[in-house]
């Protein structure tokens, strides 16, 4: 009993990213997927779930983001089958499930989109902690929004979060230990 | 000036202050633990909502990579609190560490400002580094 709980916080010490002990359930949300379908969190058990919120018309976190996950995901290689990277938007009223779409497959065309109405996302976004601004106005405003990167394990815990500037290497070591 | 052998006073003195400094300079420096620990205690809320002033984390945290670079928070509070974007629950702790020296702010509702910022030095990896890095402790702690 004691040895998997020491290996346990081994494991936890050993993790990358900021890591929540004990591990909640991840809040489900059930949104529109860029694919068109219906998105909810409870559908990817059995997965590891990078969750990432943002939005399209981001100038750099989104961008920078997104291109470390893609890469991340490729450097896992076959592991990568058992991940599934979610990046909900924070700007629902510009990201179409459409332009979630084609903005997601220029990174990786696994990635998936979520939207919905502002109040689906913006419950969404106070469940997980995440804050959202609009700067500006007009058409060309932008979105201030929390750039934290939120790893999901397997049986829906929320795990760990991983800070914005990691490297793809060590999300590639922290899913990797979320796997296994 | 008057020779060491002549003012025995002042020659312990010069030579107890070379001793620390040399200490300072060369002894490394260690940690029980990387990790730097503080708790959110029970109640913390329910005194911020009665019009308490209530300052538990200090609004600067220090850490050093190499040496103490994991941020270790508890929330032993009855209510959820926020730090950085994310919510920690009852009786959840949150063990963050960093691996870049740099100068890290976040909301924190655990603060009256509700904000905290967290400071990474480099790791003092040399004798120089490790008399500088003592001496702005000492500065800290005064402080």
């Amino acid at each position: 009993m004691l040895m998997p709980m020491m290996a346990e916080a081994n494991d936890i010490e050993a993790l990358k990213a900021g890591v929540f002990n004990p591990p909640r359930e991840a809040p489900d949300f059930s949104v529109r997927a860029s694919d068109g379908a219906a998105l909810a969190l409870s559908h990817y058990r059995g997965k590891v779930v990078v969750l990432g919120f943002g939005y399209t018309h981001c100038p750099n976190v989104c961008p920078a983001t997104l291109a470390v996950l893609a890469l991340a995901h490729r450097k896992l290689g076959a592991l990568g089958s058992q991940v599934q990277v979610i990046y909900l938007t924070v700007d629902p009223e510009r990201d179409s499930a459409e332009r979630l779409k084609q903005y997601l497959a220029a990174f990786d065309p696994t990635f998936l989109g979520g939207t919905g109405t502002a109040a689906q996302m913006a419950a969404v976004r106070t469940s997980y902690g995440v804050t959202a601004e609009k700067i500006g106005t007009g058409s060309d405003y932008a979105v201030a929004h929390s750039s934290f990167i939120y790893l999901i394990t397997r049986d829906g815990k929320l795990r760990a979060l991983m800070p914005f500037g990691h490297k793809a290497e060590d999300y590639v070591h922290d899913i990797s230990m979320l796997l296994n | 000036m008057r020779p060491f052998h002549k003012s025995p006073i002042l020659g312990l003195v010069t030579v107890a202050t070379l001793g620390a400094v040399a200490w300072a300079a060369f002894a490394p420096i260690t940690f029980a633990s990387r990790e730097e620990p503080f708790e959110i205690p029970k109640g913390t809320w329910a005194q911020r909502m009665a019009g308490n002033k209530v300052e538990i984390l200090p609004s600067r945290v220090f850490l050093t990579l190499g040496i103490r670079d994991v941020l270790l928070l508890k929330n032993l509070d009855d209510v959820p609190q926020i730090f950085g974007p994310t919510l920690m629950m009852p009786g959840q702790s949150f063990r963050l560490p960093f691996e870049v020296a740099s100068s890290y702010q976040f909301a924190c509702t655990a603060h009256a400002s509700g904000q905290m910022t967290v400071v990474v030095d480099e790791q003092p990896d040399t004798a120089w580094r490790r008399l500088v890095w003592r001496t702005k402790r000492i500065f800290r702690v005064v402080a």
